[in-house]
């Protein structure tokens, strides 16, 4: 115990960084993948096939290579050098964000033929369309894959400690050396890891029940429902 | 500094010898990982234990790979491999997701069935392995297949282990000539050149077993 009192500050500054690339990728991911999701359910070929070639691209590329590419091969072909705190931020954001990209078509798609149908009749525009009918119902089918998503990227964070990060596991990486206690300095880091993973857990349940709450749909109130694992067609959905 | 199309010839063997180390690590732990959900998820319709395995898993699930990665290379004793460290946490780490692609399609066996077997006094061996699991499974395939891709897309990791796979012969390249554009740009290629086509075969097969 006296190993984590001694180094919390440490440990908290290192989960200062992770959080942050976290809260960052995960704005950059949703907006790109808000858009590139909606380009994907347009009529217009040239739209759709920008967003197959931009989820297939950046699915298909680990989010490693892309900021190990950013961060080294970048500079030798441009006369800019890229922060490596930034590079994280722009890989894993690319990255998740071609995952969003599919999980927002297909939500849009989802919605019943017949209220696209209902809204033309009811001559709304197409801004109309996606803002009142559209959105509200694939929103509330987005967010339990948004969550696994969002667990995802906190994850990949991991990787900045490799092109030098002061993030989380650089800091069990550096206290290992110091200390040569393998399994206290990792430990205390997994924990960590743990913690910030079940409060972004508890945030996009609370946000998922909000959802289907505006659409009448029943939900279970109470704080402990909040803790209880999700209904089983909610899981499989992360990054696929 | 611009494409060397020399240096991009000299270096394509290391790297080739790179991807034979990726797809094995890839194939060895998804088989891993295919077992060992399988069990994972059997073993937590166990009262107790299967409640504790539950939470382990959990926490394999919410952590980073990277992390799990160092810290037991650094704990495993020094005569194994770092390839069969790396093989064994890429293994144990996706079994936790398979385990519940497992569950899902346990879960999606109508009771029936479990009650139908109970009325026949199977043993309990027959009742998963003839009528529960074979059930399962098929649903289930597309998804397990997912995550063959989601592995492979994860080996970049194992460089961190020392393990010679195409991050690592590319990292190495880079470091030895001080060029990494051909060798980072190359094995952006060759991941693309796998995921692609399996991503469109995943496609197919989910097609085809919605059907069903």
């Amino acid at each position: 115990m006296e190993f984590f009192i001694d180094r919390l500050p440490l440990y908290l500054s290192g989960a200062g960084t992770t959080l942050t690339i976290t809260l960052l990728g995960a704005v950059l991911a949703f907006v790109l993948a808000m858009v590139i999701g909606t380009l994907g359910t347009l009529r217009n070929p040239a739209a759709r096939g920008f967003a197959t070639f931009y989820t297939e691209t950046f699915r298909g590329v680990a989010a490693l290579i892309l900021m190990y590419w950013m961060a080294f091969a970048v500079p030798q072909i441009t006369p800019y050098e890229i922060d490596p705190m930034f590079a994280a931020v722009l890989a894993l954001g690319l990255n998740i964000g071609a995952y969003g990209a599919e999980v927002v078509r297909a939500a849009i798609n989802a919605v019943p033929k017949a209220q696209i149908e209902a809204t033309v009749a009811l001559s709304m525009s197409w801004w109309r369309r996606m803002r009142s009918v559209v959105l509200p119902q694939a929103w509330a089918q987005m967010l339990p894959t948004f969550g696994n998503l969002i667990i995802e990227l906190m994850k990949a964070t991991a990787i900045v400690s490799l092109i030098g990060v002061a993030d989380l596991t650089r800091i069990a990486q550096e206290q290992r050396t110091a200390t040569g206690e393998t399994i206290l300095a990792f430990s205390g880091a997994l924990v960590v890891y743990f913690v910030i993973a079940q409060v972004l857990i508890l945030g996009m349940r609370l946000l998922e029940r909000r959802a289907n709450r505006r659409l009448g749909r029943p939900t279970e109130s109470g704080f402990l429902a909040l803790l209880r694992p999700p209904p089983v067609n909610a899981i499989g959905g992360g990054r696929q | 500094m611009t494409w060397d199309w020399e240096f991009t010839g000299r270096i394509i063997p290391d790297l080739l010898d790179g991807l034979v180390v990726t797809v094995q690590a890839t194939l060895v732990g998804y088989v891993l990982a295919l077992a060992l959900g399988l069990a994972v998820a059997m073993v937590r319709r166990v009262p107790v234990i299967g409640s504790v395995v539950f939470v382990a898993m959990e926490f394999v699930r919410c952590t980073p790979l990277l992390v799990q990665l160092v810290f037991v290379f650094f704990l495993a004793p020094s005569y194994l491999s770092a390839f069969t460290i790396g093989v064994v946490v890429l293994g144990v780490h996706y079994a936790a997701y398979t385990a519940e692609v497992y569950r899902s399609g346990i879960e999606g066996v109508p009771p029936g069935q479990w009650e139908a077997c109970r009325a026949l006094s199977l043993p309990r061996y027959r009742t998963w392995g003839a009528v529960v699991l074979p059930q399962a499974i098929r649903k289930v395939i597309p998804a397990l297949g997912n995550y063959l891709i989601a592995m492979f897309k994860d080996t970049p990791l194992l460089f961190a282990i020392t393990v010679g796979e195409l991050m690592y012969q590319a990292s190495r390249i880079g470091g030895v000539y001080f060029r990494y554009l051909e060798a980072m740009t190359l094995v952006g290629l060759f991941f693309l050149l796998v995921s692609v086509p399996s991503a469109v075969l995943i496609r197919r097969l989910e097609r085809r077993y919605a059907a069903v």
